[in-house]
């Protein structure tokens, strides 16, 4: 027995109430204890004198003290072997609730010594001829694994749960397959199990027709498990295939949002297996109006599916093609719920419903939070890039909203306004002047760098341009690198377009740049474009004032092969957050057999990403060449929503998109594989460019005549240039980054 | 699954906590506690910190909390979240720190019952009420053969309904709420405007009735009776798990086995000629930078028999307003500062009638002026006898073995709340 406390204090009181003679004391005493547990004090020492009040009539009383063993039986594992005789007992109660609730918590005690004596009552209740206490003896021996494996297994347990699959009552169908289900993933993510297993439960054609008879009998969160089951199984056939989604369809009308979503999983699985364009076109159909109803559940459950919605329609963009107007926000939405509200409005975006987006956006922008005033601005800007039709709009909108002087408004408005002018240059040059009234109103660095783009890209459209941006040169040191890169690049544009006026701001510029600042990346690019300017002022123009390839919004944010994945896990964490389940639910599960599983899945990515490293490779080798080459390549570069356009098209670079890429390497890669992608036109290479051949070779397309050689300065101190190696991504990327 | 599940209070102390696996130690409420209840800037109801994911639901100063540590199905624990909330309700009435603490040992029993080992289990409210009760139960020979009848029950093809449920009067009552949202934009268009339908239904009817129910839907009527004009557009429909789906799939005849007592029966959402018992007509001027005035005016768009009840309008005022004038034939309104609205509620207004109210509310002036961002009116009502969506209940036909007359009568409520919004 354990050593009891000393004679005084609330332990000692209930003590005395446990043992005392009258019931209704016990019982009170017994609350007390669960009470001081819920609140964390440590009651484990009453341990001998609750177990005296086990064996009662009282249901209530019993399920207390339960309640307190399943809590303590770990600490004191010598003490619950007294209760396993009354579990035992209760096991052959006439009473079912009794009999299931001793098996539920006898699995639930997880104390080695008491394991044993489960078998035997485990094995009778599976066969008992109460269904409620079938379905609890089911969910037992899954409870049993997760304990001990080999006891499950010798016992003949999992045959037993095989054979129940077909018992007559649908709610014993369900926990047992969720027990088989629960087991089944136990086993599989034990590294020790060979890929050559198939896994403990494999679903077989006998056991689907099974489970879609009892889809339609058992309770919601039984449908849920069936489901899931239907979700594995591989279909023989076309016509098995459309089988199960014509029995599955049904669910969508369940008021249980779970059961819906788990139903649109399994419709999404089987569907790959259809061919018939009309059944899929049905099936697509069916699925809007339950989706939609989604969005009147409560706002947690709400965000649960506009996530996945999200996912769906990436895979299926005309899944809600008329259903815009229900996704506009409500004042009183979570912030949450608004943001991925926001999102999918700009996928739905089409020239129909423009007028109708564009002043919900403009209504959003006037809203409070700070956050969501922003993500509204963003998607004025993703919009304008979208539609075409709707640039002008989008303009006008953005026009206002910089009207209102609100200084997170204005800013916001700039750094979308230079992917419009990205997308659409040379349209709509007459707003550069209401930009550049509100230079004042910026102080965050992002809207600096884009109003600097804007200012240098039209730099021969705008007179006091040399004005403009010799502000920032004065102020140069104190800005962050990225305003200080687009100045430095904006200036040098300057100087291209206009080199009367302007030599003596480039001048100033590079000496600070050179001289005073302390990002080697400012004063590598520094040191290039004074080397450039001094030897060969046609390269110059080729580099700085190259063409840029236009710009697109990505139609996914995940790979394909990702998002099919996901698409297999509707309605799971791993739908809610976009990304891989391995990525969160870390248990060391990746193992080596995993990674090649998912190799094979995903060939294309292996394949592309090979592709990537050697590009990569190839630049470092360039690199080695001459030390500067990264500089100018990646200046004439697609950056920003550039970038992510040219690499949603390589499935690397997608992968890259989605956060998931394993490799950090892919992260420069993609960005040289936009550029060998969008550049490797004729090869022109300038003399003084010898080593940049893999990049640099498409600007000298540019058909240019060489302005005369304002050589500003000859003498470029070479000494500070044999630097660190720069990392090619260059933060130009983050400036023009909408996503 | 769900491995922990927890109550916590505003304070973050634990009212409840249950661990359903073995995975987490009961410590992992404190990891909750700091990083979400003391953390003022949470911004999602799914925290994943490692490989643990802390799911939950705020309601009346109560964090509801699952914990997992798989890959969980998301929709599953949010619903199970909010079934618990519902049953709690059920039970006690309202669901706050205090019914909390007064009945934890029943909340105790109660999660244990509806979820095992993470998996949740049968939540039927009638049925748990059938077993887990306030008075204690003593486990004799009677109670057995009772209890064996309830778990047959929750657990049968008809888990919802016991067999020998007898009536001296066998009456069913319909209750058909709809929920309307609008948002208006300030210029007077309707930029969305839906309903969100309840069929509420309580069923008093001896013996195994099986039910067949019968609505204005265009479908079915297009189908069968041509030419009928005032059927209903439903853009969906979904319903309580006693109705065969498949049945409804193919025919679109609704019919079911009803539980004993209260449950929905169904829920449904229409789109199309959505009738707004309520307009709202708001002017509202800011003069200079020290007055905004308003002129808003009600009028409702229904019989004149009918009339809305219960009416409130809230109205924004900017934030630096001092005091707010306002003048009202009907009802009465008041300016709260707390909430920076004028409120104004109207007990009655009959069908074809007309309200305004007029306001001049005066601002102070602030040195830093920031725009206005002009939240939307927000109005709540209720309309008795009268569907936004125009639905209509046909029939309501009960056959059962015992071939008795059944009563069946049929409410309509049309209502909004915190869902009706007017920009200005």
């Amino acid at each position: 027995m354990s050593v009891r406390g000393p004679r005084k204090g609330e332990n000692y009181e209930l003590s005395v109430d446990l043992n005392s003679e009258y019931r209704e004391k016990r019982k009170d005493a017994i609350k007390r204890v669960i009470a001081s547990m819920t609140v964390g004090k440590d009651v484990s020492g009453l341990f001998p004198d609750v177990l005296k009040n086990m064996q009662t009539d009282d249901l209530e009383q019993k399920k207390l003290v339960y309640l307190y063993l399943m809590n303590y039986a770990k600490t004191q594992p010598e003490l619950v072997i007294l209760a396993v005789n009354t579990f035992v007992k209760d096991t052959d109660d006439p009473n079912p609730l009794v009999r299931a609730l001793a098996i539920r918590t006898m699995g639930c005690l997880r104390a080695e010594k008491i394991i044993d004596y489960l078998c035997d009552p485990l094995q009778k209740c599976l066969r008992d001829e109460n269904p409620y206490v079938r379905k609890t003896a089911a969910l037992c021996v899954a409870k049993l694994y997760d304990l001990k494996p080999e006891l499950v297994i010798d016992n003949g347990f999992l045959e037993q749960l095989q054979e129940m699959i077909a018992d007559s009552n649908p709610m014993v169908v369900a926990n047992t397959v969720a027990a088989l289900t629960d087991i089944h993933v136990a086993a599989t993510s034990q590294p020790s199990t060979s890929s050559s297993d198939p896994g403990i439960f494999i679903i077989t054609t006998s056991i689907l027709n099974k489970l879609l008879i009892a889809l339609n009998e058992c309770s919601e969160w039984g449908r849920v498990a069936v489901l899931n089951a239907l979700a594995r199984y591989v279909a023989q056939d076309e016509k098995e295939s459309e089988h199960i989604c014509e029995r599955v369809v049904p669910q969508f009308q369940h008021v249980n949002g779970s059961v819906v979503l788990a139903a649109v999983k399994v419709i999404m699985i089987h569907m790959r297996g259809v061919r018939r364009e009309e059944l899929i076109k049905q099936l697509v159909r069916k699925m809007a109006p339950p989706l939609v109803t989604l969005l009147s559940s409560p706002p947690e459950v709400q965000w649960v599916a506009l996530r996945n919605i999200n996912l769906l329609l990436q895979k299926r963009p005309d899944l809600l093609s008329n259903e815009m107007r229900v996704f506009f926000c409500k004042y009183n939405d979570p912030l949450y719920v608004k943001v991925e509200k926001l999102d999918i409005m700009v996928r739905l975006a089409s020239e129909n419903n423009l007028d109708a987006l564009l002043s919900e956006l403009k209504e959003y922008a006037s809203e409070v939070d700070v956050d969501f005033v922003r993500k509204s601005i963003k998607a004025i800007g993703q919009t304008a890039v979208k539609i075409d039709a709707a640039a002008e709009r989008c303009v006008n909108v953005l026009l206002d909203l910089i009207g209102t002087r609100v200084s997170y408004v204005v800013q916001e408005a700039v750094v979308v306004m230079k992917d419009i002018f990205r997308k659409y240059p040379s349209t709509y040059e007459g707003v550069i002047p209401t930009l550049c009234a509100n230079l004042d109103e910026l102080d965050e660095p992002e809207a600096k760098a884009s109003l600097i783009w804007i200012i240098g890209e039209y730099a021969n459209k705008i007179d006091n341009a040399d004005e403009l941006l010799g502000i920032f040169v004065d102020t140069f040191t104190e800005e962050s690198y990225p305003v200080q890169l687009q100045t430095l690049t904006a200036v040098v544009k300057l100087f291209l377009k206009k080199p009367d006026s302007s030599q003596g701001v480039v001048q100033r510029v590079l000496t600070t740049a050179t001289k005073d600042c302390d990002s080697p990346d400012v004063r590598d690019r520094a040191y290039i474009y004074w080397r450039l300017l001094s030897t060969d002022p046609g390269a110059a123009k080729a580099v700085v004032l190259a063409h840029r390839p236009p710009i697109s919004i990505p139609r996914t944010t995940v790979s394909p092969a990702l998002l099919e994945e996901l698409l297999g896990e509707i309605g799971s964490l791993a739908s809610v957050y976009h990304k891989p389940a391995e990525t969160f639910v870390g248990r060391g599960r990746v193992g080596a057999d995993s990674v090649q599983r998912k190799g094979a899945e995903f060939a294309d990515d292996a394949l592309s990403t090979q592709k990537a490293l050697q590009t990569v490779v190839a630049g470092q080798q360039a690199e080695n060449l001459l030390d500067f080459d990264d500089e100018p390549a990646t200046e004439g570069q697609p950056s920003g929503l550039a970038a992510t356009e040219v690499l949603s098209q390589t499935p690397a670079a997608a992968n890259l998109l989605a956060g998931t890429s394993s490799n950090p390497l892919d992260d420069l890669v993609s960005i040289f594989g936009g550029a060998g992608g969008g550049l490797q036109a004729s090869a022109a290479p300038q003399s003084s460019f010898g080593g940049l051949a893999p990049f640099g070779s498409g600007f000298g397309s540019n058909p240019m005549s060489p302005a005369p050689p304002q050589a500003t300065s000859p003498g470029v101190p070479m000494g500070g240039a044999s630097k660190s190696p720069a990392p090619p991504q260059q933060p130009q990327d983050d400036l023009l980054g909408l996503f | 699954m769900i491995s922990a599940f927890f109550i916590f209070n505003q304070k973050g102390e634990v009212l409840i906590s249950r661990l359903y696996r073995t995975d987490f130690k009961r410590s992992i409420a404190d990891v909750f506690r700091i990083q979400v209840v003391s953390n003022s800037d949470v911004r999602s109801p799914i925290i994943t910190l490692g490989s643990t994911s802390f799911f939950h639901v705020r309601i009346n100063n109560l964090y509801v909390v699952a914990v997992t540590k798989t890959n969980a199905n998301a929709a599953l624990v949010f619903e199970f979240c909010y079934r618990f909330i519902i049953i709690c309700k059920s039970y006690f009435g309202k669901i706050d720190e205090e019914s909390i603490k007064n009945n934890f040992v029943l909340i105790y029993e109660l999660i244990d019952e509806i979820n095992d080992f993470g998996y949740p289990q049968n939540s039927e409210i009638d049925t748990l009420k059938s077993y887990i009760t306030t008075e204690s139960v003593v486990s004799t020979v009677n109670a057995a053969e009772e209890s064996s009848k309830i778990t047959s029950q929750a657990t049968g093809a008809t888990s919802w309904r016991r067999g020998d449920v007898k009536y001296k009067k066998n009456e069913a009552f319909v209750d058909v709420i709809e929920v309307v949202n609008l948002s208006m934009s300030a210029k007077g268009n309707v930029l969305r405007a839906d309903v969100d339908g309840h069929i509420q239904m309580r069923a008093y009817l001896s013996g195994t009735p099986e039910c067949k129910f019968g609505l204005n839907d265009k479908l079915v009527i297009d189908n069968n009776e041509k030419g009928t004009t005032d059927a209903v557009e439903l853009d969906d429909c979904r319903f309580h798990q006693c109705v065969r789906l498949n049945d409804f799939d193919a025919t679109r005849t609704i019919s079911f086995i009803p539980p004993d007592g209260e449950f929905e029966l169904m829920r449904y959402r229409s789109t199309s000629n959505v009738k707004l018992p309520l307009k709202i007509m708001p002017t509202v001027t800011e003069i200079g930078t020290t007055q905004v005035q308003y002129v808003i005016t009600a009028k409702t768009n229904f019989n004149n028999k009918l009339s809305a009840t219960n009416v409130v309008l809230r109205i924004p005022t900017p934030l630096n307003t001092t005091t707010v004038d306002c003048k009202v034939a009907n009802g009465k309104a008041k300016y709260v500062p707390g909430e920076n609205v004028v409120v104004w509620k109207i007990p009655r207004i009959q069908g074809g009638q007309e309200v305004t109210l007029t306001a001049t509310a005066s601002l102070t002036s602030m040195t830093h002026r920031q725009v206005w961002a002009r939240p939307p009116i927000d109005v709540d009502f209720q309309v008795l006898m009268f569907t936004a969506s125009g639905l209509i209940v046909r029939f309501l036909k009960v056959f059962e073995k015992g071939n008795y007359q059944s009563v069946k009568w049929v409410r309509y409520l049309t209502k909004a709340n915190g869902t009706y919004q007017i920009r200005f």
